[in-house]
């Protein structure tokens, strides 16, 4: 599709903006001094448009939003103009700004939990809002509010009405905070970042929600994002923020295909990087398949998982029965020398308790492990701790993982006071900037605390920390979903460049496909804590078995404008069903569009067609 | 927005900074700088020993002319003396009082919430066991069972019972802190329990703690003051806030400096340490302004 540059502004015909933003800017005084989070904004968005407004975090894009509800923190003043329909809103009295805020504008922010009141209940806080804006009864109100539930695709709306925002899962939270930012009817919604929160499967189905509103209300909607896919299926105009000023604006499939910033362009070629469906060429070069190597070619076993299943108590009491929740049921795996397994799978999947199990940080209530040719479980503790130097664990939070009051030289330090106490200190800070060199970090960082670093800076010192002993298998825990996307890049970049020099085992955990692929050359897909199907990655990507495989990989966003849209449309609903009740036969059949009798009533067997390949379905001889 | 760190900056330093633009705060710290540098240095002010009976001058009011700067009691005693050898006094045993309890109160909080299950709660009952005897009597049964005016028996007695909130306090932290990541990534690198509690769990629990610690301070002079009020705690001749104050209660009418000027000190003592426990508090959870 051939570029027009004249695209920034709607073309002509198109109903006038609803909102426009004239060189906005907003500052923040800190006792720093003045910080710039926007400067010179202009941009407008028109009834029936979607505007995606990208750029990573601390690109100034949530802040201009903010400011345009006047919902800057204390520090903040913004300056320029921000028009919505025919009324500037910087300039507006409080009051004023809070009708249009309630009836003109509704709001949808990244953390469905936070921004919903957690001592009413769904129904009561839908009410509130109804009856604030209109002359209604009570019960009309309720009425109304079923109403939007259901438009929202909430499942069981009925009941929904009764339950608190922390019974919700956090795909039908995020719905319950549509429905109520469009319980005005307001003719612009702001999403802010709405699906960062949420799986794979989920984020695909709020997207398609939003693009189903906007076609049936016509209204306008801002969608705020650091993810290119999501935009690529709703928006029809982009722009790209980089340190608070608006880089690049046109359509969508003008930025998208042919981005003229530099920026924009390793934007784009990042996201299509982590698309696996643009093209299944990217599986990382060099790597051998594991599975096709035989036995003795490959090196020893690290760790070895057999029949594994973990069962939490839940509910407590005085004398009331705790139920069950089984987060992992009948795993097994092995893990040779070099071996790169990665394990997928949505919240819920129980790949981390997989993880934790596996190292035995928690305790197994079935099954057997090994490590490196040792069964924990019968040595003492102290020579399961010493055997502990060889399996090293790297986090989700990268923040939450490391000590606050240490520093970064301190925390690198500590496995080597655990293990190799008979190093002198110097030899220790040797070994420490040394690892930290390896990890990309600089030497003066040493001396920093976690809280002074960035988020990626801090996944480096979790990943310095993990390898500074060498260990023979790294298991990491979604040790991405925390970063922004140019980060997650160089981060992959960095775990795989450190697998490949020390032959290590690699056990990667991920929602996110894409990027299990540029890393691993097997995929465990696990749901409800159960194993799916278990292929090499190449064979995984080019042809899913299972049904929730094909699932799981249709829900990978696009970057194309071309696609995505399509793609969005044909999202399926659902969400797993609760662990507590898992269905009975097979636990994906709620979901599964191949669902036959026979699936309700018996558990698939785990069978293995080929060596290192392994499927859990009935039906999958006849669907492949 | 970019909250970046250029300097290195830690959660103390940090704390020490928003302490410092507190101008309450830092005038606390400097009248309490100020008392117990003169209570310290009261020997080398006065010629008059706490015990030392001025038979010329009893009941004395406040002059400058005789010595006594604060006047004297029935007995002839500078009151001077005697006032800055209570604060002495007083703020030695509850600052010792508050140091034992923190210790004790933070090994147990820390072991009992790190270890959980059967042995938390076997712990905690214990906390509220101890809670449970009224106080009063555990003082006055201690104090009758040893020899009077015992300094070590008050400093148990003080002990006995201050450590039980806090070690209420960290279990809670503990327990916090536990779930988080870094206390499991110190686990799957091998580190030994006893090494997480004391080197991941405690310093973590200490912001909190010294926050608490300036607040039981001055409940401990509070305490001692009334144990040594009610006679149960600092006998005579020495001098503690709280005798002095009994004594001055008597001769309120006939001689009210005597009760005044060790009030005074009391009195400032107590608001310049609660002072500077709010500081510290906003110090280190600025969120909560």
């Amino acid at each position: 599709m051939p570029s027009t540059l004249t695209s920034a502004e709607p073309p002509r015909g198109t109903p006038p903006a609803v909102l426009s933003l004239a060189g906005l800017g907003v500052t923040f005084d800190t006792p720093q001094g003045r910080v710039v989070a926007a400067r010179d904004v202009t941009l407008s968005v028109a009834r029936g448009e979607c505007l995606g407004v990208v750029g990573e975090s601390g690109a100034g894009k949530s802040q201009v939003f903010l400011a345009v509800m006047g919902l800057l923190a204390a520090n903040g003043r913004a300056h320029g103009s921000a028009r919505f329909e025919d009324t500037e809103l910087l300039t507006l009295t409080p009051a004023a700004l809070d009708r249009v805020r309630g009836a003109g504008i509704g709001m949808v922010f990244q953390d469905p939990l936070s921004s919903l009141t957690p001592h009413l209940t769904v129904g009561d806080q839908l009410s509130e809002v109804l009856l604030r804006h209109m002359p209604v009864s009570a019960d009309a109100a309720r009425e109304r509010a079923l109403t939007l539930l259901e438009r929202v695709q909430v499942t069981d709306p009925t009941e929904r009405l009764g339950q608190y925002p922390h019974e919700l899962s956090g795909g039908m939270r995020q719905r319950v905070m549509i429905a109520l930012a469009l319980a005005s009817d307001p003719p612009l919604l702001i999403a802010d970042e709405p699906t960062t929160s949420l799986d794979v499967t989920v984020q695909a189905q709020i997207l398609a929600l939003l693009a189903a509103l906007k076609r049936e209300r016509g209204m306008a909607l801002i969608l705020i994002t650091h993810d290119l896919g999501a935009v690529a299926g709703l928006a029809d105009r982009v722009a790209v923020m980089r340190q608070g000023r608006v880089i690049e604006v046109g359509t969508a499939a003008r930025v998208l295909k042919s981005p003229q910033d530099a920026y924009t362009r390793s934007l784009v070629q990042d996201a299509r990087r982590l698309d696996a469906t643009a093209d299944t060429s990217t599986v990382p070069t060099g790597r051998v398949d594991d599975a096709a190597r035989d036995d003795a070619a490959r090196g020893p076993v690290v760790l070895a998982v057999t029949d594994l299943s973990v069962d939490f108590g839940v509910g407590h009491g005085w004398l009331g029965a705790r139920s069950r929740l089984a987060a992992l049921s009948g795993v097994s795996l092995e893990l040779r020398t070099g071996d790169a397994l990665g394990i997928v799978g949505e919240s819920g999947s129980g790949k981390s308790t997989l993880a934790r199990a596996a190292l035995q940080l928690l305790h197994a209530t079935r099954g057997r492990v090994v490590w490196l040719g040792r069964a924990p479980e019968e040595l003492p503790p102290a020579a399961q701790r010493s055997l502990r130097r060889d399996l090293q664990l790297i986090f989700q939070d990268p923040l939450g993982s490391l000590d606050p009051r240490m520093t970064v030289a301190e925390i690198v330090t500590e496995p080597l006071r655990v293990h190799e106490r008979a190093l002198d200190a110097r030899a220790r800070l040797a070994t420490v900037l040394a690892t930290l060199a390896r990890v990309g970090l600089a030497a003066e960082l040493a001396a920093r605390y976690p809280h002074e670093l960035s988020g990626g800076q801090c996944q480096r010192v979790g990943i310095a920390r993990a390898m500074v002993l060498g260990p023979k298998l790294l298991v990491c825990d979604e040790p991405l979903s925390a970063l922004d996307l140019p980060t997650q890049q160089q981060i992959v970049t960095l775990l795989g460049s450190l697998q490949a020099c020390s032959q290590m085992a690699l056990l990667f955990i991920s929602h996110n496909l894409a990027l299990v692929q540029r890393l691993c050359a097997r995929v465990l897909v696990l749901y409800l804590g159960r194993m799916m199907e278990l292929a090499p990655a190449t064979t995984l990507y080019a042809a899913p078995r299972h049904p929730y495989s094909r699932e799981l990989l249709a829900a990978i966003p696009s970057v194309d404008p071309d696609i995505q849209p399509a793609r969005l449309s044909a999202v399926r609903s659902g969400e797993p069903p609760s662990p507590l009740a898992p269905p009975s036969g097979c636990v994906y059949r709620t979901r599964c569009p191949e669902a036959r009798a026979v699936c309700a009533e018996r558990v698939p067997t785990w069978e293995e067609p080929v060596a290192g390949q392994g499927i859990a379905c009935h039906r999958w001889r006849e669907l492949s | 927005m970019n909250e970046d760190a250029t300097a290195a900056r830690g959660l103390w330093s940090d704390a020490a900074r928003r302490l410092k633009s507190n101008h309450l705060v830092v005038a606390a710290l400097a009248v309490l700088a100020l008392i117990t540098l003169l209570a310290v240095a009261a020997p080398l002010l006065t010629p008059w020993a706490y015990d030392t009976l001025d038979w010329r001058h009893l009941a004395q009011p406040p002059a400058l002319a005789a010595g006594h700067w604060f006047g004297t009691d029935r007995l002839g005693r500078d009151l001077f003396a005697r006032t800055l050898s209570g604060v002495r006094l007083s703020l030695l045993i509850s600052v010792l009082a508050s140091a034992v309890s923190l210790a004790i109160g933070v090994l147990w909080g820390a072991v009992a919430g790190f270890a959980g299950g059967r042995t938390d709660g076997w712990m905690m009952r214990f906390v509220d066991v101890l809670y449970s005897l009224p106080y009063l009597f555990v003082v006055i049964i201690l104090t009758s069972l040893f020899p009077r005016d015992n300094v070590a028996v008050l400093l148990l007695a003080l002990g006995a019972v201050g450590w039980l909130t806090t070690a209420r306090i960290v279990r809670a932290q503990t327990l916090a802190l536990k779930r988080r990541e870094f206390i499991e990534a110190a686990r799957a690198l091998g580190v030994t329990p006893t090494a997480i509690l004391l080197r991941h769990v405690v310093p973590n629990v200490l912001g909190p703690v010294a926050v608490y610690a300036t607040l039981i301070v001055p409940q401990m002079i509070l305490s001692e003051s009334f144990l040594s009020f009610l006679g149960l705690g600092v006998q005579e001749p020495r001098a503690s806030l709280g005798n002095l104050i009994y004594v001055g209660a008597q001769e309120m009418e006939s001689a009210p400096w005597m009760l005044l000027l060790p009030a005074t000190f009391l009195v400032a003592l107590l608001l310049c340490l609660n002072l500077l426990g709010d500081g510290l508090r906003d110090a280190f959870d600025p969120h909560e302004r």
